[in-house]
């Protein structure tokens, strides 16, 4: 089956490819490094010619990401992507997207700050990313791929759940991710969805009011305080449903383990050869690698750690994830951090070093 | 078996497309490959380094603390990576412009003078195939069928035409890698 | 006998069926209720009900939604040009417009209200030039007259401290994207026809794939200049018509 093709790629080409073949509507983006690939890619495979997705450079990362608003409130499935100082530029459209319910998806290939930093990879906008990252009480969906295969899987998910739970989703990627190169399988063709589907799935989507219905509006506004309290509970409850419906991680090796490292994206391949490393030298180790950062997957870390004589938390910034390991370990066992900054990846030796001084002592 | 490969270099000398093509040549012959260039801004007499894992088991991490094999075409290379190749590991250099060659006993040292058969055959765009040519011989990591269908398989079909050229450049690569 | 005259065959003006019944928030005497009937008439007019989304801007303007039934998304502040962009790139076979102030495209929108005319996106954009931010109380707008008092510059506009009133309208007129740009207004009868003309234009060029229009009205906000409506109408004739020159700036719609 040609679609089953092995094929070899950088994340962010993977990216490219798998937006056109989940059948998105459209891609709104601005370049920026490490992840200029992903819109040289699409315009480069014209899809507008294909499978009619639209490609367009907007004029800055404000208006990708309200053009991202505009078209997934209107329905359809439309993504942006930047890097971060891009995607701190896109908060404020990221909030109102929240704040409106709209099913968007962009994707943040990690560099270093603050400010304009470096263009090397760096992990350091998971607070950003965990936390909302705008104004207002409110999360989006995090999946954060760890493989190429994984920034092509996750294209598809984040929509799924996007649409699903009509909230922003995001991947976060880092500078190793969307850089490095390796074997890929590209999703299945997808056909984008037809006005009949978009209409019977988004009953709320903006883009003509019929006369079998009131108008839809897509907004984030309120003003009456005791009417917006009860939106703002309405989309507490959702994150609940999130929380106790998505939360994705993975492990390795983690069950006659005596101490964890906990780590995600690029930084859990760094952790991995660690594991092997270390388990060489006879340290029993396991990893724990959160997939979906927000909803974040604090029970399941728990319960896992328990019996454990500590935890080394590696990312590739000064401390960030750190802390939701250690809400979620609530002082059980002893939980430390490693990271390297501004744009330095931390390597396999690096990680066993600090596993032995930090954790094991 | 896995095979953790860095190349390093100038920029502008090949080092990615080498390393490119050396992963789509582990591609074609059903391994398991990452490269992971160190990126920055495009340009030409900057330094440029790739790592290239070739594996038949999975790979973890993309980027490496030590190496089995170190291709290094320039003195900042090889003082960088020489302490990281890994004991009884291969470091090869390029001699031209290299003023301290490498001290290492505990691994294998081979020299290929690529840039001076480079310019013997008058085309300096051949330079990283002579060296890959050079790597296959002494460590066979991908066979020479397995590169050949790797350059149709990543060249755009528009330079087919001078996969023979390069292969050559191979061929020449295996012949004057020697042992130090 | 009072009643005789309210039956169908005596009927002479009607409210345009797109709007509703909401009560408006708008001021007595502002210029948004009137171009809010206009776009509404033009819809209906179109037979677009079906298939017309307006973008809201953050300003006078936040609650249009309200007033008319048709599809809306509210955006940022400044952004309804990138939020129209989106929709309009989506779904080509809708009518989508933009209703901003000049607070919202001229100042902090001005990269994405330049940039959507410019790409000549299929999008009219209808903006209400009042020379000052009616929602937050009056403060200088981009387009605050030279002398005229407001919140923010109480002792009067001057270049040296606030700079000069942006014309973005002849600014849009220069550029390619743009098909159709034009500044009307919506203090007479004749004006009003005229405003309505030119809406319509605009509409139809959008659907037609003509490019980009800009719609400017120069309008009046009696609350924020403090003055009775008809002397704020008044005011507008005399202050700033000369500033902002009505008339068509552009036009190769060649409709």
């Amino acid at each position: 089956m040609a679609e089953q093709e092995v094929t070899l790629m950088k994340g962010n080409e993977a990216i490219a490819h798998a937006a056109i073949r989940c059948g998105a509507d459209g891609f709104f983006g601005y370049p920026i490094t490490p992840q200029s690939e992903i819109i040289e890619t699409l315009a480069a495979l014209k899809p507008w010619e294909t499978t009619g997705m639209v490609v367009l450079q907007a004029e800055s990362e404000v208006a990708s990401i309200n053009m991202v608003y505009g078209g997934a409130g209107a329905g359809k499935r439309v993504l942006t992507t930047s890097s971060s100082p891009g995607i701190a530029l896109m908060q404020e459209g990221i909030s109102y997207m929240a704040g409106a319910e709209i099913p968007g998806v962009f994707v943040n290939v990690m560099r270093g700050g603050p400010g304009l930093g470096t263009i090397q990879p760096s992990q350091s906008d998971y607070f950003q990313a965990t936390r909302g990252g705008g104004n207002g009480d409110y999360n989006v969906i995090v999946l954060a791929p760890n493989s190429v295969q994984e920034m092509a899987d996750f294209v598809d998910l984040a929509f799924e759940l996007a649409f699903r739970y009509r909230n922003p989703a995001m991947i976060l990627a880092d500078g190793v991710i969307g850089q490095m190169m390796e074997k890929v399988v590209l999703p299945p063709m997808k056909p984008r969805r037809t006005e009949e589907e978009i209409k019977k799935e988004c009953p709320w989507a903006s883009f003509g009011k019929t006369a079998d219905r009131q108008p839809n509006v897509i907004t984030s506004l309120e003003l009456k305080p005791e009417v917006m309290e009860v939106r703002n509970l309405q989309l507490q409850e959702k994150y609940r449903q999130i929380k106790d419906n998505e939360v994705r991680f993975e492990t390795q090796q983690c069950e006659d383990a005596d101490y964890l490292i906990v780590s995600f994206g690029s930084a859990a391949r760094i952790g991995e050869k660690a594991l092997e490393q270390a388990r060489a030298e006879g340290i029993k180790v396991g990893l724990f690698r959160p997939i979906t950062l927000w909803p974040f997957p604090s029970r399941q870390l728990a319960q896992l750690a328990r019996g454990k004589k500590g935890i080394l938390v590696s990312e590739i910034n000064a401390g960030q994830m750190v802390q939701d390991v250690r809400l979620a370990i609530n002082g059980a066992i002893p939980v430390e951090h490693f990271g390297r900054l501004g744009g330095i990846v931390p390597d396999p030796d690096e990680i066993v070093k600090s596993l032995k001084e930090k954790v094991i002592g | 078996m896995k095979t953790e490969i860095i190349i390093s270099g100038f920029g502008g000398q090949g080092v990615l497309s080498m390393g490119k093509i050396l992963a789509y040549s582990g591609l074609m012959e059903d391994k398991e490959v990452t490269w992971m260039p160190a990126y920055g801004p495009e340009q030409r007499g900057g330094t440029a380094n790739v790592t290239v894992i070739v594996s038949d088991e999975r790979i973890s991490s993309p980027i490496l603390s030590r190496y089995d094999v170190a291709i290094v075409l320039n003195q900042p290379s090889l003082d960088k990576f020489e302490p990281k190749v890994k004991e009884g590991g291969i470091l090869i250099y390029d001699g031209y412009g290299v003023i301290n060659p490498p001290q290492r006993k505990d691994i294998t040292v081979y020299r290929i003078d690529a840039m001076d058969k480079a310019a013997e055959l008058k085309n300096a765009k051949v330079f990283n195939m002579i060296v890959l040519g050079g790597l296959l011989k002494v460590c066979p990591v991908v066979s020479t069928d397995g590169l050949k269908k790797a350059l149709f398989k990543s060249l755009p079909e528009r330079h087919h035409g001078l996969i023979p050229l390069n292969m050559k450049a191979v061929e020449s690569g295996m012949e004057i890698i020697s042992k130090e | 006998m009072a009643n005789d005259i309210i039956s169908p065959e005596n009927l002479v003006y009607e409210k345009p069926k797109l709007m509703n019944d909401t009560a408006m928030h708008y001021c007595p005497g502002c210029s948004h209720g009137v171009v809010h009937k206009l776009v509404a008439e033009v819809i209906a007019d179109m037979g677009m009900e079906e298939k017309t989304v307006g973008v809201c801007p953050v300003g006078c303007a936040v609650f249009a939604y309200r007033y008319l039934d048709i599809d809306w998304q509210e955006a940022a502040h400044g952004r309804a040009p990138a939020v129209a962009t989106g929709i309009k790139r989506m779904w080509p076979d809708r009518l989508v417009f933009t209703y901003q102030g000049d607070g919202d495209l001229a100042c902090i929108g001005t990269a994405e209200t330049i940039h959507a005319l410019n790409r000549g996106e299929n999008i009219p954009i209808i903006f209400i030039n009042n020379a000052i931010y009616g929602m937050t109380g009056g403060q200088m707008a981009p387009t605050t007259l030279l002398g005229q008092v407001t919140a923010t510059c109480p002792y009067g506009r001057e270049p040296d401290l606030h700079g000069y009133p942006l014309n973005i309208t002849e600014l849009a007129s220069k550029l390619k994207g743009t098909c159709y740009v034009t500044r009307q207004s919506v203090d007479t009868i004749a004006s009003i026809t005229k405003a309505k003309r030119a809406i319509r234009k605009a509409f139809e060029a959008s659907m037609l794939g003509k490019g980009s229009s800009l719609i400017e009205i120069v309008a009046t906000c009696n609350s924020g200049w403090k003055l009775s409506p008809a002397k704020a109408n008044e005011w507008m004739r005399e202050n700033m018509f000369p500033e902002y020159v009505k008339g068509d700036l552009k036009d190769t719609t060649g409709l």
